[in-house]
């Protein structure tokens, strides 16, 4: 099957007055339709800007390098800003994090539905609004013509979500690139959410980039996942694969470090990662992760570490091989 | 038994909000009959959804909010006849944010020691002293003394925050999602330094989260709240092992462990979580509940305890558990 989504060698760069800030260095992945990619990691490891690199929605001045950047076999890199516009939010959809700042105060919520479909096809106000409310029930919105009406202060934060989610599937897209779309709403409105999220995405088979810092999300919802660390994709595979056999030590350190009711035994410990994510401005020497590794040696902060593919879909960035990674994981876990 | 430290006695609080020009002020119950009571070394965990009342519940411990009605107890006294400094000194929040709730333009130790100068305790000399150790003690390197907010991180800042709510050596904590602006591995050790601050220094902690896998984490007892009211409580084990009320059951089904395979529940809830101003007659619940009667809907379920453990449903009779009507497990 051939990728809906291909990225080859993502990099972004940031000039900066104290140097160039390489936030996203040398990201690859693909996606099909049909299947969820999560990309996980923590606050600054590049898993935002990635997305925003792959829409062309960069800050100004940072700049975007990528030796392959393919959707549905068309080159992205060489759209210019005319063309892109046309495939955001018609073929690619994307769902932010915070449903309070992205939809318009000043608009209806029928207003900013309808935007999307009019600004993309040729079709009538009418069809337009008729789709709005198909969708709005689609996502388990109650009285959806009447919330047309409504503006977005007028409702709460999951069914502002609910409508963030609508809204991205007025055109139908092949695509959707969701950014923390949970991060802000309480768990059982998470719940509903993912939910209705994986629903959809098997009804229209759509591709889903799934962004979260959220170990738990990612289990229950993605086929794949990718975790980043410091600009670097360190480790990819099934979602199985990453969840049974962690590679990676930043993997394993994240994994242990999260509570889980019935696992983790109150009084005890939790696992921690020490130390802190090394400055990403300027050349880095060695592996990023080096200085917080407990398992790092002298080669470790000097030689580049490639991403090692070890079976198809399956591959981890460090110096060790995966037997003594898988070793390391297990003593851990002894202890 | 040990006596409570904190206990709360059947606390209302109401604000008025504006219906619009023209229109009568309504009565909003934020905190609708709450009675509660936290033991010495105990760590209580609050949770329930956003709009259910936890903060407005924590802000009335602190003493910085006055119940419109019922009695708030410190140590056995009557809250309202401590002195706001005297109280201070006795409980402690740390807050969700630790990039707004520090200072922008106060030094680290200048932060950490502000409740110290405050209560004019001990000398200056005595000050740095006390600080520095408290920064040992929370993990803080001592050359951090002289910086800003601005050039930490999110958490060295959260134990900034902790490090300035401990020096005067407070007998009750009360944290406001205290990990929730952090990273994973951040958040872990945060939640490290509380477990161990709470037994080295005995402290109580009553610990407000969304996140129930921090609080079966770090809390010994649960309540859960559900529109300004407690519908469960009970010891921490017992209640994620055998929960009494739908809503807890509920909250319980939407943590997603990192388990593959397992998919997203369905937690059957509805989106709708009432309008505050407008609560539902009978039970609170009863319109998102999947057990509701004709009964739940006419009438408000009563307290029901039993073994220490409280829970606020028609499924449990006056007489106790039910096991015919105990449809959840």
């Amino acid at each position: 099957m051939t990728a809906l989504l291909a990225v080859e060698e993502l990099h972004v760069e940031i000039p900066l007055a104290l140097g160039t800030l390489r936030p996203v260095r040398g990201v690859s992945f693909e996606i099909e339709r049909g299947k969820t990619l999560s990309i996980v990691g923590e606050s600054g490891c590049g898993k935002s800007l990635t997305s925003l690199a792959i829409m062309n929605l960069l800050p100004r001045g940072a700049r975007r390098t990528a030796t392959r950047l393919s959707y549905g076999g068309s080159d992205l890199l060489g759209l210019d800003e005319r063309a892109m516009a046309d495939l955001r939010g018609n073929e690619i959809a994307m769902i932010f994090q915070e449903p309070m700042t992205s939809l318009n105060p000043a608009f209806t919520i029928g207003n900013q539905l309808e935007e999307a479909l009019l600004r993309h096809r040729k079709v009538a106000r009418t069809e337009a609004r008729a789709r709005a409310v198909y969708l709005l029930e689609k996502v388990g919105i109650t009285a959806a013509p009447e919330r047309l009406r409504q503006y977005p202060h007028q409702l709460s934060g999951g069914l502002r979500q609910r409508v963030m989610i609508a809204m991205a599937l007025m055109c139908g897209p092949k695509l959707i690139i969701a950014d923390e779309p949970t991060t802000a709403l309480d768990v059982t409105i998470q719940a509903q959410i993912l939910h209705l999220l994986a629903a959809l995405r098997r009804e229209f088979e759509m591709g889903v980039i799934l962004i979260t810092h959220d170990l738990g999300v990612v289990a229950r919802i993605a086929d794949r996942v990718a975790v980043m660390y410091a600009g670097e994709i360190v480790e990819s595979g099934s979602v199985e694969e990453i969840f049974a056999r962690p590679l990676h030590p930043y993997t394993q350190g994240l994994m242990r470090c999260i509570p889980v009711p019935g696992r983790s035994r109150r009084g005890e410990h939790l696992g921690s990662i020490p130390g802190m994510v090394p400055s990403l401005i300027g050349a880095l020497r060695g592996c990023a992760f080096s200085n917080r590794c407990s398992h790092a040696f002298e080669r470790c902060a000097v030689e580049s570490v490639p991403l090692r593919e070890i079976a198809p879909d399956r591959a981890y960035r460090c110096l060790l091989s995966a037997e003594a990674c898988a070793r390391n994981a297990l003593e851990a876990a002894a202890q | 038994m040990t006596p409570p430290v904190l206990e709360i006695r059947e606390v209302e609080r109401r604000f008025w909000v504006s219906g619009g020009a023209f229109k009568a002020t309504r009565a909003l119950s934020a905190v609708a009959g709450v009675s509660l009571a936290v033991r010495r070394g105990e760590v209580l965990g609050l949770v329930g959804e956003s709009g259910c009342g936890k903060t407005t519940l924590a802000r009335m411990m602190l003493g910085l909010l006055k119940p419109t009605s019922g009695t708030i107890l410190f140590g056995g006294e009557p809250i309202e006849t401590l002195d706001r400094a005297a109280l201070a000194r006795r409980v402690q929040p740390v807050f969700q944010d630790p990039y707004s709730s520090l200072n922008p333009r106060k030094s680290i130790g200048s932060i950490i020691g502000l409740p110290l100068r405050v209560h004019k305790l001990g000398t200056r000399a005595e000050w740095r002293q006390r600080i520095e150790e408290m920064m040992d003690r929370v993990g803080l390197a001592r050359r951090l003394y002289r910086s800003y907010p601005s050039q930490l991180s999110g958490g060295q800042r959260q134990r900034v925050a902790i490090a300035r709510a401990l020096i005067m050596r407070p007998e009750v904590v009360i944290c406001d999602e205290p990990t929730s602006a952090l990273d994973v591995s951040v958040q872990s050790q945060i939640l490290n330094l509380l477990q161990d601050l709470q037994r080295d220094f005995n402290l109580t902690y009553v610990v407000i989260s969304h996140n129930l896998a921090v609080v079966e984490h770090l809390a010994t007892r649960v309540a859960v709240m559900y529109l300004g009211r407690i519908v469960e409580e009970n010891e921490t084990t017992a209640l994620f092992r055998a929960p009494r009320h739908p809503y807890t059951e509920a909250l319980l089904a939407s943590v997603l462990t990192p388990e593959p395979g397992l998919g997203v529940p369905d937690t059957h809830l509805g989106i709708a979580f009432p309008n505050p101003l407008e609560p539902p007659a009978g039970c609170p619940f009863h319109p998102r509940c999947p057990h509701a009667t004709a009964l739940c809907a006419a009438r408000a379920p009563e307290r029901h305890s039993f073994d220490g453990a409280i829970a606020e449903c028609h499924l449990y009779d006056e007489i106790g558990v039910n096991e015919d009507k105990l449809v959840i497990r």
